[in-house]
């Protein structure tokens, strides 16, 4: 019985390990590629170790394109600023529709519930229409407005409030507090856990968004980075080694972010998971 | 009494504004003017015209070619990636879940693929699935027939449709993880008492008890399997070739409305359409696994 149990367990390692493997092995090729020279990269030799290990690549996608630096930064600047916007702006709602009671209420839950039904594609061709008579295309706002709010994240943050203690309001109350000013100081600092799960995704979100920026952005100064990825695949097609060496650039920050927080990344898809 | 009441509906709607004014400019007005698009011919030269041209886009679907190729594409592309990455998020799940230790630095590894950016994971596979690259060595290796992944047209859609399982599959692992916490010790405790091995106690206690879980994910699964873009988009440069092989509706769509002059309206009849296979599609499916939990 115990042998019978040892066998099983083995059994099992074995299969872990070898999806372990799996996983690894597109990173670890992507990382090994970046570090060898453009004649290792053609000549297909198969080694995850490069022959001649160089840093050059890493130097010259920043020398051959000028807009790394700028791209990122726009990155940045958009899923920073999406995801800030997000946390207040969801939480507002959620609280609204979990703990106040107004006109309209009902039908506005119905109307978010539906449209977390409704796929991109449909709201895709007239979201570039009413942007471009705004003049928001080609412009941070046009990425930023119109995903400043998640109706996801509205339902999980409404779901949060609901099993929240009642008494703390009703202090707050007392003591003179009104419902906005209860809501800012009181409510929305003790919701940290669910904020934190929140703010991975939509950054996650928006820092990976392909579609929406190819359709609203066509000018390079203003490229994220997926998007600037793409076009810098366009322009070095058989330069394997630069285009490994960029998505390394690029998948770095959201790697250190994962290895400090991983734990809610976990946590906030079991949130998102209907519970 | 009645001026509390009011300056509470007044909170809310200052709470509310944000969410009202992009859910009216972004969402609710877009999807209405969708439905009005896919009723009219749309010209963007210049001052945009809209003319009404009834069912006329609707029609155009049934005679275009690559709207059936594209629908053909992305059906075998549900099809398959559904079924796959849900069983291999279940057997991952469950096997994380056995109690051994470094579990955690597995459950690490594994997530990986769902952080990094479709745009970095496709290239990495295309200088993978490279004709000379490492996928076609390791066939080699092992003595199987090497494909030109990337230019073969029966291959191309299969290359994505690996990738996508292999980045999507640990994403519903952790939707599993999560619920396999809720299953009382219990029932495993019974079942080993009527004398049933592990793969019978997986089988018979884990798999039934998911069954609600496993519909979430399909679900979820079929919503996103419809939508695919971003790995066509970047594998074919555009285009959905070779010979339309990674052709999707939704790339379709996307040419049809920013690719062609003229043909905006004809796409927001294609997004239209897709939106209500999406919703068949699960409606379809909750009926189904609610039957099947009548046995």
């Amino acid at each position: 019985m115990k042998n019978k149990l040892a066998i099983g367990k083995a059994l099992l390692y074995v299969l872990l390990v070898l999806y372990a493997v799996v996983t690894m092995i597109p990173f670890l090729w992507a990382l090994s590629s970046s570090f060898k020279t453009l004649e290792e990269i053609v000549s297909g030799t198969i080694s995850f170790i490069p022959k001649h290990f160089t840093l050059d690549n890493y130097k010259q996608i920043f020398i051959e394109q000028k807009m790394f630096p700028r791209w990122l930064l726009n990155s940045v600047f958009i899923a920073v600023t999406v995801t800030v916007l997000n946390l207040l702006f969801n939480s507002m709602a959620g609280y609204a529709l979990a703990r106040l009671q107004f006109p309209g209420k009902k039908p506005l839950f119905i109307i978010i519930l539906a449209v977390l039904m409704i796929p991109v594609q449909v709201t895709m061709i007239p979201n570039y229409l009413i942007l471009k008579q705004l003049g928001w295309l080609n412009s941070y706002q046009g990425m930023i407005v119109p995903t400043m709010v998640n109706a996801t994240f509205i339902f999980m943050m409404r779901q949060f409030f609901i099993n929240f203690p009642k008494e703390l309001e009703e202090a707050a109350a007392l003591d003179g507090l009104s419902r906005i000013g209860t809501f800012f100081r009181i409510v929305l600092p003790l919701a940290r856990p669910a904020l934190a799960a929140q703010a991975i995704f939509v950054f996650m979100a928006s820092w990976n968004d392909f579609m929406r920026p190819l359709i609203i952005l066509s000018d390079p100064e203003l490229f994220t980075l997926p998007l600037g990825l793409n076009s810098f695949k366009g322009q070095y097609i058989s330069y394997w080694n630069y285009i490994m060496a960029a998505s390394m650039v690029f998948t770095l920050p959201v790697l250190i972010i994962y290895a400090f927080f991983n734990r809610y990344f976990i946590k906030g898809i079991s949130f998102t998971g209907g519970k | 009494m009645r001026k509390k009441i009011w300056r509470e509906a007044g909170a809310s709607y200052l709470l509310l504004s944000p969410t009202l004014f992009v859910l009216l400019l972004f969402i609710i007005g877009p999807i209405l003017f969708a439905v009005f698009l896919a009723f009219h011919k749309v010209q963007l030269l210049g001052t945009a015209t809209f003319e009404f041209v009834g069912l006329d886009n609707f029609k155009r679907i049934a005679g275009d070619l690559r709207a059936k190729i594209a629908l053909w594409n992305t059906i075998k592309y549900v099809a398959i990636v559904v079924p796959c990455q849900t069983i291999l998020a279940l057997v991952l799940a469950a096997t994380l879940n056995a109690g051994l230790k470094g579990q955690k630095w597995f459950r690490i590894i594994y997530f990986l693929p769902t952080l990094t950016s479709s745009a970095v994971l496709t290239l990495i596979f295309m200088w993978m699935y490279n004709e000379n690259g490492l996928i076609n060595h390791l066939l080699e290796m092992f003595g199987l027939p090497t494909y030109n992944w990337i230019g073969d047209p029966k291959m191309a859609l299969n290359a994505i449709m690996m990738m996508n399982i292999w980045s999507t599959a640990p994403f519903y692992m952790v939707i599993y993880l999560a619920a396999l916490q809720d299953i009382p010790d219990s029932l495993y405790e019974a079942a080993e008492l009527d004398g049933a091995n592990s793969v019978q106690k997986f089988w018979y206690v884990t798999v039934p008890y998911l069954r609600p879980v496993t519909s979430f994910v399909v679900v979820m699964g079929l919503i996103g399997t419809f939508q695919l873009f971003d790995q066509s988009y970047i594998f074919s440069g555009g285009s959905g070739g070779p010979n339309n092989s990674t052709l999707t509706v939704v790339l379709l769509i996307y040419q049809y409305a920013f690719k062609t002059l003229g043909t905006m309206g004809y796409a927001a009849a294609l997004a239209v359409a897709l939106a209500i296979i999406i919703l068949v599609a699960t409606l379809l499916q909750r009926k189904f696994s609610k039957e099947e939990s009548l046995y």
